[in-house]
């Protein structure tokens, strides 16, 4: 299985990855060959078989409708990038 | 014993019982690893951030609180952890520039477990960047070296940790293992090391690689101090839906049960083609070890071990491809130089916070989970995933432990195979599939191949920890591999 | 041509919980930016999500409500997109096993006509933070307070044939979840919010048109105006040889047009997977049927009731029925005053007219339950006309007081005395003979006029029917 150029930048887009121009033939190789070491599971029949998601197979706990956390939000913004008045700062999002 | 001499070789045992005698202080023995990682980190690179000043204030309460009769086992022991577990008002990078900057707002539930059992924190340790990786290299903080020999990898990603252990530089340490990194250093280091059952230790604070797969444990000399260590690590979390909650039994209490009647299976798939000659040897040896204690042997069969590899390398880079999304530059961490815009933030911060591997398993995640790609990988994956688990049930049916060889290879050289990702990959192969089946796996040494050591691996049946560290341990008490160090510092 | 609306409605019912689904920080509506973020809200590297019980109670009490299969093996998954609202570059959401399968609403038309409409599915997700696009140093603000607040999506079937139905249908959801208490239903703060797929179709044809998706639609006005807006506009694409085209299209209020969202125009792959974090959400027989208890009677129930039990027609039911606190307020004049029709007629029309002129919720009415009934009684045993009753409860409205004393300060009491009223018809008839006569030579409608004459004299208070009896007998 071999990716071509345009699936590779495609990938890097949904993932949020810049990819310069240049570097574009490395992923395509190196993705490729991924690809073909994991493509050995396709010949293997797995019909019918419950995929496994969590190795235990336990069930979720719930958890009781009680505030636990208080407000944190200068210790959490003590870390962040670019704040202002309580809020994260990002590049101007346009709707 | 001055606390210099006694560095090289002293287990978490030993060193609970001289601090009990009064041998020595905490503070006086967090002075001599600090020390010791001061004239040796430079060769080796073990630690990311090292916390000295954490680490003395903590010994003094430590010694506070031993002189106040509420000393534990644990109490004044120095540890490195992973900086893989966040570790409040330390920075906890997870080896990647993205996080060069993050200074933790709170504390993980292992690292803080292990903090109120007394605990003293010397700093953090070096990974593969996220954990991605067998060698240690792509951090950003630079390669860690092996103690055993500087020209080679120490394992991964958990390297550090294993480094600093075999060092001396710490007497153990925290590990994660999502596909061998805890299990795999060890045995590159000639360490003892402890891969839990999925849910038996905490991941909360732990930053997530393949969540369905990553779970700490302990990296230490002897499977008695893993078993020590591994006490205060385990236990149910509120915080961690899988979390399992079951009691956390006394794993040293089995420690010297006789393995009379133990019945151990050899999975033939471990000992086929790509298993170093010289490896294959020293894990039979080992067996015979464990038969003359009483066990039994017999061939078993994992028929899908080989495809543990495809599974493994979909399932964790699709998990940690979303788990990855988070760091987008918006709340913590790395952002990029004045972006243009907000795609422009994006895609620059995370190409210039991660690192090369870690952008080819995201990219690899992105696309096995992406439209019309689904099916054929990451389900495809996870069905693979049951029939692994299934083997290992129905071999759980006929014996009671399973060992092998934790690496078909021992350590290589810095660099040998850093351009070729899935010549790493391989590397991995009799890992992997424990941990895709949730299963708790041991990585023992057994020996040394040119000089390098090598890891005999244990795997047991769900919360089986404490038969694995029984067999390690009566395995260590007839062998003295354990006990070797090496020539570094 | 004629032309079929085809429509199914998204909505988006925040869950009143403490707090979020995933995390113990608070959910109160109005906090200071960002201090009701937790480290998990906040996608903070390593913090993990707990399922928050109440959530889940709260989605399984929806699903009963509207007679749905309920998921006993529910599961969690992930929906990949990067967003700076959404902290952790996936949203944490239900795909293939939500915790309400199949179910139906019944809603009723304006005329009284009654259609069932299907709900495919409600699943349990995380709500956003908020993007604040006012000019922050050229940048937009983020607040992520809202991030984790539980989100329950109803997702209708295509059931729904006009913008009127739409508003039905959504305003019979938010019958029920403000009913049974999953929700505030606060359209203004965002409690509820709807998100509408339209398309057009030649009447007659089996097979659906291209859809757009309308997003932003969160007031019932809106719904309406969006949803005629956009059939308008399909129809008129295809009229003229164009063809709709599959998209996004938010609705803007002020100019009343919806426009297509450029922006999300990249194509969007989520990369659903199952949420690793979290496991299987199972349930058995036991919780659903202790859920099933705590159930309160519910609209259909109820309009059910009173249709049969009060005797009101099936629209009045209807009406009444749709808030609990109108049914609330309805029944408790309707037991007082033992006339559950003339007491429907003054909650829906002179008690409705002040709360929509004000629009003052039902809970603060000016005008009590049992005050409006004391009214009522006044009507009924003849204490006052009427038409005196509805200056009467205007001054209820404006605080005056209780009925009995408003008619006594007033002095409206009605005169039934037929002493009183005799004396003042013969008053009438001395000092009027022309009218008499003409009266008596056959021109009846000058009945009137003495009516009005009798009424004049008493100040309105003359009862009318006392009036009538004896005009007549002495004429």
């Amino acid at each position: 299985m071999s990716l071509d150029r345009s699936e590779v930048e495609n990938i890097a887009m949904l993932a949020r990855l810049k990819i310069e121009e240049q570097d574009v033939p490395h992923y395509v190789d190196a993705l490729s060959s991924i690809l073909d070491l994991v493509d050995e599971m396709q010949a293997i029949d797995t019909q019918g078989v419950t995929p496994l998601a969590n190795p235990l197979d336990s069930v979720q706990r719930l958890r009781a409708d009680e505030v636990t956390e208080d407000n944190q939000r200068e210790h959490f913004q003590s870390i962040a990038p670019a704040t202002d008045a309580g809020l994260y700062l990002v590049p101007k999002v346009i709707e | 014993m001055s606390t210099d001499t006694l560095m090289n070789n002293s287990t978490l045992k030993q060193l609970s019982e001289g601090l009990a005698r009064g041998e020595y202080s905490s503070v006086e023995l967090t002075e001599a690893y600090l020390k010791r990682i001061d004239s040796t980190d430079g060769d080796l690179n073990a630690f990311i951030t090292v916390t000295a000043d954490q680490a003395r204030t903590q010994a003094a309460a430590a010694d506070e609180r031993r002189a106040s009769g509420q000393a534990g086992p644990l109490t004044g022991v120095p540890i490195a952890h992973k900086d893989i577990f966040c570790t409040q008002g330390v920075r906890t990078s997870c080896g990647s520039k993205i996080l060069d900057n993050f200074t933790a707002p709170y504390e993980s539930t292992v690292t803080h477990k292990l903090q109120d059992a007394g605990m003293v924190m010397l700093g953090k340790t070096n990974l593969d960047e996220f954990a991605m990786g067998s060698s240690t290299e792509s951090s950003f903080y630079g390669p860690t070296r092996n103690p055993w020999n500087t020209e080679v990898i120490p394992g991964g990603s958990s390297g550090g940790s294993a480094a600093a252990v075999a060092s001396g530089q710490a007497p153990v340490a925290t590990g994660t293992d999502t596909g061998g990194s805890i299990r795999q250093p060890a045995a590159l280091c000639n360490l003892t090391g402890l891969k839990p059952t999925y849910g038996r230790v905490s991941r909360w604070g732990m930053i997530a690689y393949g969540s369905s797969l990553d779970q700490g444990g302990p990296i230490a000399r002897t499977a008695e101090d893993a078993a020590l260590l591994l006490n205060s690590m385990a236990g149910f979390d509120h915080k961690d839906s899988t979390s399992k909650d079951i009691a956390v039994p006394d794993y040293t209490a089995d420690l010297d049960k006789p393995l009379d009647g133990l019945r151990i299976g050899l999975p033939k798939e471990y000992f086929g083609e790509g298993l170093n000659s010289d490896i294959a040897a020293r894990v039979q040896a080992g067996v015979q070890e464990l038969e003359k204690l009483g066990a039994t042997v017999k061939e078993i069969s994992l028929p899908r071990t080989r495809l543990s590899i495809p599974a493994y390398y979909i399932i964790a880079p699709a998990e940690a491809s979303t788990n990855l999304s988070r760091f987008d530059g918006v709340r913590f961490g790395y952002r990029c130089e004045n972006p243009t815009d907000l795609l422009d933030m994006y895609t620059r911060t995370r190409a210039e916070g991660f690192g090369e591997e870690v952008k080819r398993r995201i990219m690899v995640g992105t696309y096995a989970l992406s439209a019309g790609y689904y099916d054929a990988y990451y389900n495809k994956a996870q069905q693979l995933r049951r029939l692994i688990k299934d083997d290992f049930q129905n071999a759980f049916a006929e014996v009671d432990v399973i060992a092998g060889p934790t690496t078909p290879s021992p350590a290589w050289k810095l660099g040998a195979k850093s351009n070729d990702p899935v010549a790493m990959y391989l590397e991995d192969i009799y890992t992997l599939s424990v941990n895709l089946a949730g299963l708790p796996g041991m990585s023992v040494p057994c020996g040394q191949v040119d000089g390098l050591p090598v890891g005999l691996q244990l795997i047991g049946n769900y919360f089986a920890e404490a038969q694995l560290l029984n067999v390690a341990h009566q395995y260590q008490q007839v062998t003295d591999w354990h006990q070797q160090t090496p020539a570094f510092g | 041509m004629e032309w079929e609306t085809v429509i199914g409605l998204e909505v988006h019912v925040q869950l009143s919980t403490n707090t979020k689904i995933f995390s113990g920080a608070s959910t109160r509506f109005g906090a200071a930016p960002n201090t009701q973020a937790c480290g998990i809200d906040l996608g903070m590297p390593g913090t993990l999500p707990v399922f928050n019980e109440n959530a889940l109670r709260k989605a399984v009490s929806f699903g009963l409500a509207i007679d749905a299969e309920i998921g006993r093996h529910s599961a969690f998954d992930r929906k990949n997109y990067f967003y700076p609202d959404l902290p952790k570059g996936y949203q944490i959401t239900q795909m293939d096993h939500p915790i309400v399968g199949k179910g139906q609403v019944e809603i009723m038309m304006d005329d009284g006509t009654t259609k069932t409409v299907g709900v495919t599915r409600a699943h349990l997700e995380e709500d956003a933070g908020k993007s604040l696009h006012e000019d922050f140093h050229g940048m937009t603000g983020i607040d992520l307070n809202r991030a984790g607040t539980p989100l329950l999506e109803i997702v209708s079937e295509p059931d729904i044939r006009s913008a009127k139905e739409a508003v039905a249908y959504l305003k019979k959801i938010h019958s029920i979840v403000t009913y049974i208490g999953v929700s505030d239903g606060n359209m203004a703060e965002g409690s509820m919010r709807c998100d509408a797929n339209v398309s057009v179709r030649p009447k007659g044809q089996q097979e659906y048109g291209m859809r757009c998706e309308i997003k932003n639609v969160n007031s019932f006005r809106f719904v309406e105006k969006a949803i005629n807006h956009e059939v308008e506009r399909q129809i008129a694409l295809i009229e003229d040889g164009g063809t709709v085209v599959q998209e996004t299209r938010l609705y803007d209020s002020e100019l009343d047009e919806t426009r297509s969202m450029r922006s999300k125009e990249v194509a969007n792959d989520y990369r659903y997977f199952p949420e690793p974090d979290l496991l299987p959400v199972e349930i058995d027989e036991s919780y659903i049927e202790q859920v099933r208890s705590e159930l309160p009677e519910l609209p259909d129930a109820k309009r059910e009731r009173f249709h049969s039990e009060y005797g009101l027609s099936e629209y009045d039911a209807a009406v009444l029925s749709s808030s609990q606190d109108m049914a609330h307020f309805f029944e408790v004049v309707a037991r007082q005053t033992g006339e559950p029709k003339l007491s429907a007629n003054w909650v829906m029309v002179e008690l409705a007219a002040v709360l929509n002129k004000t629009n003052t919720p039902i809970t603060e009415s000016p005008v009590s339950a049992t005050n409006l009934a004391q009214l009522i009684e006044r009507i009924t045993d003849n204490t006052i006309s009427s038409k005196m009753a509805k200056t009467v409860f205007e001054a209820m409205v404006e605080g005056q007081g209780d009925p009995d004393s408003i008619i006594e300060a007033k002095g409206l009491k009605q005169v039934s005395d037929t002493g009183a009223i005799e004396a003042m018809i013969d008053d009438i008839i001395a000092s009027n003979p022309d009218q008499v006569e003409q009266y008596r030579g056959g021109k009846d409608k000058l009945f009137g006029f003495f009516v009005g004459q009798v009424m004049k004299a008493s100040k309105g208070q003359a009862n009318p029917g006392v009036v009538n009896d004896m005009l007549k007998k002495k004429l």
